[in-house]
């Protein structure tokens, strides 16, 4: 009974540190993008509310609420609501399933995993709510009874449909690997340095380009792609309406790059990971461990920030050909690669170094041979226009 | 004919296969972007920061005196004649004895008044001004006034003070 008390009280308390620490990373994300944007354009970047202008998002919150809280007159108002409350919702719900930590000794026998819950479904879990994500931008969208919004939404719902695709191939792999689909399990075989990134470069720049599609990051901002849609899906929002929407986005980013971190970069692996353990307990090493994962995710959000500052936007149909003709294609020779890699190693009981060996060769003899083909075909028509 | 050598012509024929993969270009990209994240900001941050304007920079109004502290203008109005904005005016007085000190000539300006709304900082009473009289400084601009009572400045804002005196590029 007492065990269970005190394991209660710490779920909770974690469940409030991670929702505090995501509300946080996002708050200050708009901030940091601002400070990015600039210092990449030679500029310095708010640096006017505070010492480095660190309570610009201060500011902005207040902007944001004391601006006049619209609603069209047309528009279904019930939906129009619940469009960024939804968005939102979603935004926060994936969180529960990343791992952030190893498990923390409380004492007493009590032993706190710092994960939200671990379902043996969890990346199951992190797809199905990112999926819902699409329909707070759908349903707002719609409900603001406006062109533009109806296309924008449009535009998001079909661009993640398409990109969803993708990205649930490249997890196949993955799942191979690791034999699993609980996130706890994935990063645990990961642990001491064996991070899926060296099993799975392919699988990885699928999934990175597939979560900036997901998260409606340029380059594919299309939903919200002011030069042709004045503000895409809320275009109708104003005030912290709008603002939800906006904060849901950079939840996203910290998630999907915590989502990244691990499945692909070892979770809350570190290196020196023993050392640690055997010279300052399991304890520090786990919070270590907390450290390390929202290191890797916040560095996935600077990437997120820095290809929005590099890249110029896809136009709609290329979009679409790079999901549907790139990235699926892709996504499947992956599968494939990684099934020969596990076979190549399956009798002397699975070597590792194999197992990467062979999936970089398969990746560069893909790439030579792709370029070989298409510089055939390259001459051929060549020879067909000068004959 | 060619006037120069540097005319490129562009070829637009199909993208290599390197340039159809997107990546190699992305990644170039990035690297540019991240060699300006690291690069010196050119921003100059303006209350705190100020930048040397040129020698020929035309701000603040300042009524000379001379070597000795007397007051150079000698309230002759051409400046007024010359402002296109109408922006100055002045009253004559004659020098009483005793005032050698204050006043150069033996005519000198009693009120001598600048209205900053109306000035549009041509110089033309700098050029104007036989007596050296009159200068707009190269490095100091005119403060900001929040309110209409303001914008009439008087001797006592336009005059030299003989501890901070303004001196341009050139001159001793």
């Amino acid at each position: 009974m007492e065990i269970t008390s005190t394991l209660f009280t710490a779920k909770a308390i974690y469940v409030g540190v991670i929702f505090a620490i995501t509300l946080g990373v996002a708050a200050y994300s708009t901030y940091f993008e601002r400070i990015i944007a600039a210092f990449m354009q030679d500029r310095v970047g708010p640096d006017r509310a505070g010492p480095f202008g660190i309570l610009q998002p201060l500011a902005d919150a207040v902007k944001m609420f004391m601006k006049e809280d619209f609603i069209p007159a047309q528009s279904d108002k019930w939906l129009f609501i619940a469009g960024p409350c939804l968005s939102m919702l979603t935004a926060l719900l994936t969180s529960a399933v990343v791992p952030f930590g190893d498990t923390l000794d409380l004492g007493n026998g009590v032993m706190l995993d710092l994960q939200g819950i671990d379902v043996n479904i969890g990346i199951l879990w992190v797809f199905g709510i990112v999926s819902l994500g699409v329909y707070g931008v759908l349903i707002g969208g719609w409900a603001s009874n406006n062109k533009f919004a109806l296309i924008g939404a449009i535009r998001a719902a079909s661009q993640n449909i398409s990109y969803e695709l993708a990205m649930g191939l490249s997890i196949i792999a993955i799942l191979m690997l690791s034999g699993s689909l609980s996130t706890k399990t994935i990063v645990e075989t990961q642990q001491n340095g064996h991070w899926n990134i060296l099993y799975q470069p392919l699988g990885f720049v699928i999934f990175i380009v597939c979560a900036f599609a997901e998260c409606n990051r340029t380059p594919f901002d299309l939903p919200e792609c002011e030069t042709e849609l004045i503000g895409g899906y809320h275009t109708e929002y104003s005030s912290m309406k709008l603002g939800f929407y906006l904060f849901s986005e950079y939840i996203n980013m910290f998630i999907s790059g915590a989502v990244m971190a691990t499945l692909y970069f070892g979770g809350y692996d570190y290196p020196g990971h023993d050392f640690i353990l055997n010279k300052f307990g399991m304890n520090i090493a786990a919070l270590l461990g907390v450290g390390a994962l929202i290191g890797k995710a916040l560095f996935f959000v600077f990437v997120f920030m820095w290809v929005r500052w590099t890249l110029p936007r896809f136009r709609y149909d290329q979009l679409m050909g790079l999901g549907w003709t790139g990235l699926i294609p892709l996504s499947m020779f992956n599968v494939v690669l990684t099934g020969a890699a596990m076979l190549f190693t399956v009798n002397d009981g699975g070597s590792n170094w194999i197992t990467v060996a062979v999936s970089w060769v398969g990746v560069i003899l893909m790439l030579v041979v792709t370029a070989f083909y298409s510089q055939t075909q390259y001459n051929k028509k060549k020879k067909l226009v000068t004959a | 004919m060619k006037l120069s050598n540097k005319t490129k012509v562009l070829e637009q024929g199909d993208m290599t296969f390197a340039e159809r993969i997107y990546l190699p270009a992305i990644i170039g990209g990035m690297g540019t972007t991240l060699k300006h994240f690291f690069a010196k900001k050119v921003t100059i941050r303006y209350p705190e920061q100020k930048r040397y304007l040129g020698p020929v920079f035309r701000g603040h109004h300042i009524l000379k005196r001379d070597e000795d502290g007397a007051e150079r203008c000698t309230a002759c109005g051409l400046c007024a004649v010359a402002c296109p904005a109408e922006a100055i005016s002045m009253v004559a007085d004659e020098r009483k004895k005793g005032e050698e000190k204050l006043y150069r000539e033996e005519k000198y300006a009693s009120v001598y008044e600048i209205n900053m709304l109306r000035c549009i900082f041509c110089g033309l009473c700098e050029e104007a001004c036989p007596k050296q009289a009159i200068y707009l400084q190269h490095d100091k601009m005119v403060p900001v006034f929040e309110d209409r009572s303001q914008v009439i400045f008087g001797k006592d804002k336009l005059v030299e003070k003989m501890d901070n005196r303004y001196l341009r590029e050139g001159w001793k």
